[in-house]
């Protein structure tokens, strides 16, 4: 599919997402424009659309269409363990700290389908730690949270994940924790028995608690400085004293204003402590 | 700091990284235009890719981070298990989206956005390799304006990847390491 100039292209994309602002009140101004570009390309040609033009009458027209096209266009693409010398991390380095406090919140923000929640769930099971903790997951899209709240994932990744759960230094039969069934698993549910789901803009939306864990992985790469900056700040303000923040493996928290408060836990796993 | 007006992306496989270092090993510190490389590497293994071309060529070979800004002198690595995206600021945009052609880095989602920012100014580069990514981006730089390199697929160790590219764009250069290697020398005359 071809496309008109980019600058025409490009326009038009900052007219839509300031009109997807005042109509629906998203605000993707602070999205890095490289991938909402090839998003929303992707998109355009995955729905055989011919113009922007024509995207921007079906969103603004059509509310249903509008929560396919946010599903979209962020990206929703997760797995269990990825990274697993982060899990590791997580199990050697922050959840001994964690198991001092009698009861622990953690925020998994931009939890996406749920393969990190179940990851991370599995790893407070494993450490006797999951009764008394209360996760807060949370992303920009509703229809996520219903699938992250199933716990349904594809049987062709188990193999993938399974060693990722070994790697992260579990010691179980991993599939004591699902059941298989026409090529798909289903994790077991008490696993998310302490689990809130709630939508949350990080864009726009503000602190809702204090917790001693927040979890953000591969959410920050598609925000520009200005945003990432927000959420930090929203961070800050979400965690406890000597409370722990866990980014992806590639988002780093030194170009951010909030760094001086806080130490590297584990610098190559980005795993951050407040200091104060 | 200063950034180039041009702009080098490659791309390979199987055989890519030998063929790559061929065409690096010998270009100057100086060499004015920044160079970024896509490598399709195993997921969630830890590599030292970055170790291995420090110790074999004389730009300096960096693992692309996030919002990092394209200086020359330097050969960009795209790191495991994510896509390479540029920004209109010349600074780099990860992201870790579906696999494109079962790949992640993907040479097509770089190659694309690179012409997205260069337009004309894109020099593509694809190497060896088993599988057809690359070959999409390298026609859509060509169709920017741009150049499509193209490894000589006699000369490439798996000729999958060249003999796609050459399929889909029949006027893209096709050229043997050596000659890749002195056509990118000679750029930095002009």
């Amino acid at each position: 599919m071809k496309f008109s100039d980019d600058a025409h292209f490009e326009q038009d994309v900052e007219v839509l997402i300031r009109e997807m602002h005042t109509q629906y009140g998203y605000d993707f101004n602070g999205y890095a424009r490289a991938s909402v570009y090839r998003r929303i390309k992707r998109f355009l040609t995955h729905r055989h659309l011919s113009s922007l033009e024509d995207l921007r009458k079906a969103l603004m027209g059509d509310s249903y269409f509008f929560e396919n096209f946010l599903q979209e266009i962020t990206v929703n693409v997760t797995e269990m363990f990825r990274d697993p010398s982060f899990f590791l991390s997580l199990r050697n380095n922050v959840l001994p700290i964690l198991s001092t406090y009698p009861f622990i919140k953690i925020w998994d923000a931009g939890c996406s389908t749920g393969e990190e929640l179940f990851s991370l769930a599995i790893l407070l099971q494993e450490a006797d730690l999951l009764g008394r903790t209360k996760i807060y997951a949370t992303d920009i899209n509703q229809k996520v949270l219903k699938q992250a709240k199933e716990g349904i994932f594809s049987a062709a990744n188990m193999t993938g994940y399974t060693a990722g759960y070994y790697a992260s230094g579990g010691t179980q039969e991993f599939s004591r924790y699902y059941n298989s069934n026409y090529g798909s698993v289903k994790f077991d549910s008490s696993l998310i028995k302490n689990v809130v789901f709630y939508p949350h803009n990080l864009a726009s939306d503000t602190s809702f608690n204090e917790f001693h864990l927040v979890l953000c992985r591969n959410v920050l790469i598609y925000f520009n400085k200005e945003l990432q900056e927000r959420v930090f700040k929203l961070f800050d303000e979400s965690l406890v004293s000597l409370g722990y923040l866990a980014l992806g493996k590639k988002e780093t928290l030194s170009m951010s204003q909030i760094s001086s408060s806080y130490n590297p836990v584990d610098k190559l796993n980005r795993i951050y402590r407040k200091t104060d | 700091m200063e950034t180039s007006s041009k702009l080098i992306v490659m791309g390979g496989s199987w055989g890519g990284i030998h063929a790559s270092l061929s065409v690096l090993k010998e270009l100057p510190a100086t060499y004015p235009i920044p160079i970024i490389l896509v490598l399709h590497r195993l997921r969630n293994l830890e590599g030292n890719l970055q170790e291995l071309f420090e110790k074999r060529i004389s730009l300096k070979a960096v693992e692309i981070g996030e919002k990092e800004k394209l200086a020359p002198g330097y050969v960009y690595l795209a790191p495991s298990n994510y896509h390479v995206l540029l920004e209109k600021d010349h600074t780099f945009s990860l992201d870790v989206s579906e696999l494109e052609n079962y790949s992640r880095p993907s040479i097509d989602v770089t190659f694309m956005s690179a012409a997205d920012v260069f337009g004309k100014n894109t020099i593509g580069i694809l190497l060896s390799g088993a599988s057809k990514d690359g070959s999409s981006g390298l026609s859509y730089i060509f169709d920017k304006g741009g150049m499509a390199i193209v490894q000589d697929p006699e000369e490439a160790e798996v000729d999958t990847m060249p003999l796609s590219a050459i399929d889909i764009i029949p006027d893209c250069r096709i050229m043997k390491l050596e000659r890749i290697h002195s056509f990118l020398l000679s750029l930095h005359d002009h």
